[in-house]
């Protein structure tokens, strides 16, 4: 009896504190609901896919263009993952099929090191060592290349330590029935491997795309924070997130709505983000069932 | 019991802030460059005068006026010159917000003019060659939107923000400083205090001189550098002692450090 009652108790405990936890996302969604308003109402929402420059500032022609910088996160994303990918991805089948155990555990430990370091100590270095270097080849070295290879480094860790993980679940029994079959370790790792760990490492990768889009800190100090359309990876960029950045604590009534709306934006894209990648999940668990 | 409790609390509370806020509290409103500033100082002015209470509210200058006028304020905070329709008030500056061009320590280029100052962030110079300096095409460090230092340079040089074409938009002084400490043909211009700072600490930076006028505390203080704006106080009539107490102690140079620690620059003595 008294064991159904602690039973009720936990199960509207726990259900609760779940609620809340999920509700977050919807107060959040709410406050730059509210937030947007003002813009919203001004029918500025067409303008942010429509003007040529973002200069809300201006008092001659204020202009509201959110694409760029749509643009840039996106690129930012996209070099990224480029870098972090194959890196995360060779190293975690180097971890889990060559390196000997011993050395498996430091290079595990490093990793997560990487993963702890405070993403404006990354953005300090890249400002200092990365930029000059991209500087030498072409001025003004704050730009596309420097963010792309700062944040891929952030996420690094993310790809690796989750391919890896990824990896190490992969049933001992296949690899020892490849063995049994005579297969070499190329054709374990190409053909039983990585297949087996495929969606966890795509998890991984898609863990690392929404840090990515939401890495702020280390990403202004390096991107040059222009609002335009890039067009080498030696330009400077603006990710919609350091536009908040730079300018919310200081941006006035209908600015402030702009940067609102330009968050609600940022976060519609994360959620078709995470719905898209909830689809796939549901595709990738039907297949292996 | 508990909910009744807590009512009870939030009321005294209640209670005691409205009673507070009698003719010993000293209301100040407006700029928010100039509201930082102001509340250090209240606290400061709060542990040596116990019994006085201060307070700060933010709005922009304009509040400032508007509370002023009205009366809802002892003290409006602006961040510019009084404006001729505004003559009812009277304006008591307590420091001054001074910009200054910074570029790398060893760029030759020192001094710049108005003119050439728009020209480059304009895009209309692009080379450091047109200025008598190396032949290296100028990296224009520009401030973001909203950031009163912007805000001062374009009223200095009359620019538009939709005028200026930039390199790099930096946010912080110190991310404009670091700008220029890796790329050598960066030009940026901060609030003078953080520049001149940083290069009394050795950071390869140096102030440029603008329209021949040096990038000096004295010559800030003394009005004679051009891109700057004054940082005041207005009042209306006439105030209560309380309020002249805390406008002396504001500028008393005992408190110099509190104008300093904010990169404003103090009066002169």
């Amino acid at each position: 009896m008294s064991r159904s009652r602690s039973d009720i108790i936990l199960r509207a405990g726990l259900g609760t504190l779940a609620c809340l936890s999920g509700s977050v996302v919807l107060f959040i969604l709410f406050f730059l609901l509210a937030g947007a308003m003002p813009a919203l109402r001004d029918g500025v929402l067409p303008r942010l896919f429509l003007d040529d420059f973002w200069q809300p500032g201006s008092q001659r022609d204020p202009q509201f263009a959110l694409l760029p910088m749509l643009a840039g996160s996106i690129l930012v994303t996209a070099l990224a993952i480029l870098i972090a990918a194959p890196l995360g991805i060779a190293g975690a089948i180097f971890h889990r099929f060559y390196l000997p155990p011993r050395f498996a555990a430091w290079n595990e430990r490093a990793l997560e090191l990487l993963a702890g370091v405070p993403s404006v100590v990354f953005g300090f270095w890249g400002l200092t060592v990365l930029v000059p270097l991209i500087n030498r080849l072409q001025p003004p070295g704050q730009s596309l290349l420097a963010a792309g290879l700062v944040l891929g480094l952030m996420i690094l860790p993310t790809v690796a330590l989750t391919s890896q993980s990824a990896l190490r679940a992969v049933p001992g029994a296949q690899l020892l029935a490849a063995a049994g079959l005579g297969l070499g370790r190329v054709a374990t790792v190409f053909h039983i491997a990585l297949p087996a760990a495929r969606p966890g490492i795509v998890a991984g990768v898609l863990l690392a795309v929404a840090r990515a889009v939401g890495e702020t800190m280390a990403v202004v100090m390096v991107c040059g924070n222009i609002a335009k359309f890039p067009q080498s990876i030696f330009d400077p960029v603006r990710p919609v997130t350091a536009t908040i950045a730079l300018e919310m604590g200081y941006a006035t009534s209908s600015h402030k709505a702009l940067l609102f709306t330009a968050a609600l934006v940022l976060v519609l894209l994360s959620a078709a983000l995470v719905g898209w990648l909830a689809f796939r999940k549901g595709n990738d668990d039907a297949v292996v069932n | 019991m508990r909910i009744a409790l807590l009512f009870l609390v939030i009321a005294i509370g209640l209670v005691s802030c409205s009673g507070k806020r009698s003719e010993d509290t000293i209301v100040l409103t407006g700029s928010s460059t100039v509201a930082p500033l102001v509340a250090d100082a209240a606290m400061r002015f709060e542990k040596t005068h116990p019994g006085r209470r201060v307070e700060v509210q933010t709005g922009g200058s304009s509040r400032g006026i508007a509370d002023a006028l009205s009366g809802r304020a002892i003290f409006g905070m602006i961040s510019r010159e009084l404006k001729p329709d505004e003559a009812a008030l009277t304006a008591h500056r307590i420091a001054i917000d001074g910009i200054g061009v910074i570029v790398h320590r060893d760029n030759p280029v020192s001094a710049f003019t108005r003119e050439d100052l728009i020209n480059i962030y304009t895009g209309k110079i692009s080379n450091w060659k047109s200025l008598e300096g190396n032949d290296a095409p100028i990296t224009v460090a520009n401030k973001a939107e909203g950031r009163a230092t912007l805000e001062v340079f374009l009223e200095y040089t009359g620019l538009d923000s939709a005028d200026i074409v930039a390199s790099i938009v930096v946010g912080e002084n110190q991310q404009a400083i670091r700008t220029v400490v890796v790329d050598p043909n960066a030009i940026a211009y901060v609030s003078i205090g953080a520049a001149a700072n940083e290069a009394a600490a050795g950071t390869p930076v140096k102030l440029a001189s603008c329209d021949g006028v040096e990038p000096t505390r004295e010559n800030v203080a003394a009005g004679k550098f051009p891109i700057m704006r004054p940082l005041q106080l207005v009042t209306r009539g006439e105030i209560p002692a309380s309020a002249h107490e805390f406008l002396d102690f504001l500028t008393a140079p005992a408190n110099r450090d509190l104008i300093e620690s904010h990169l404003y620059v103090p009066l002169a003595e």
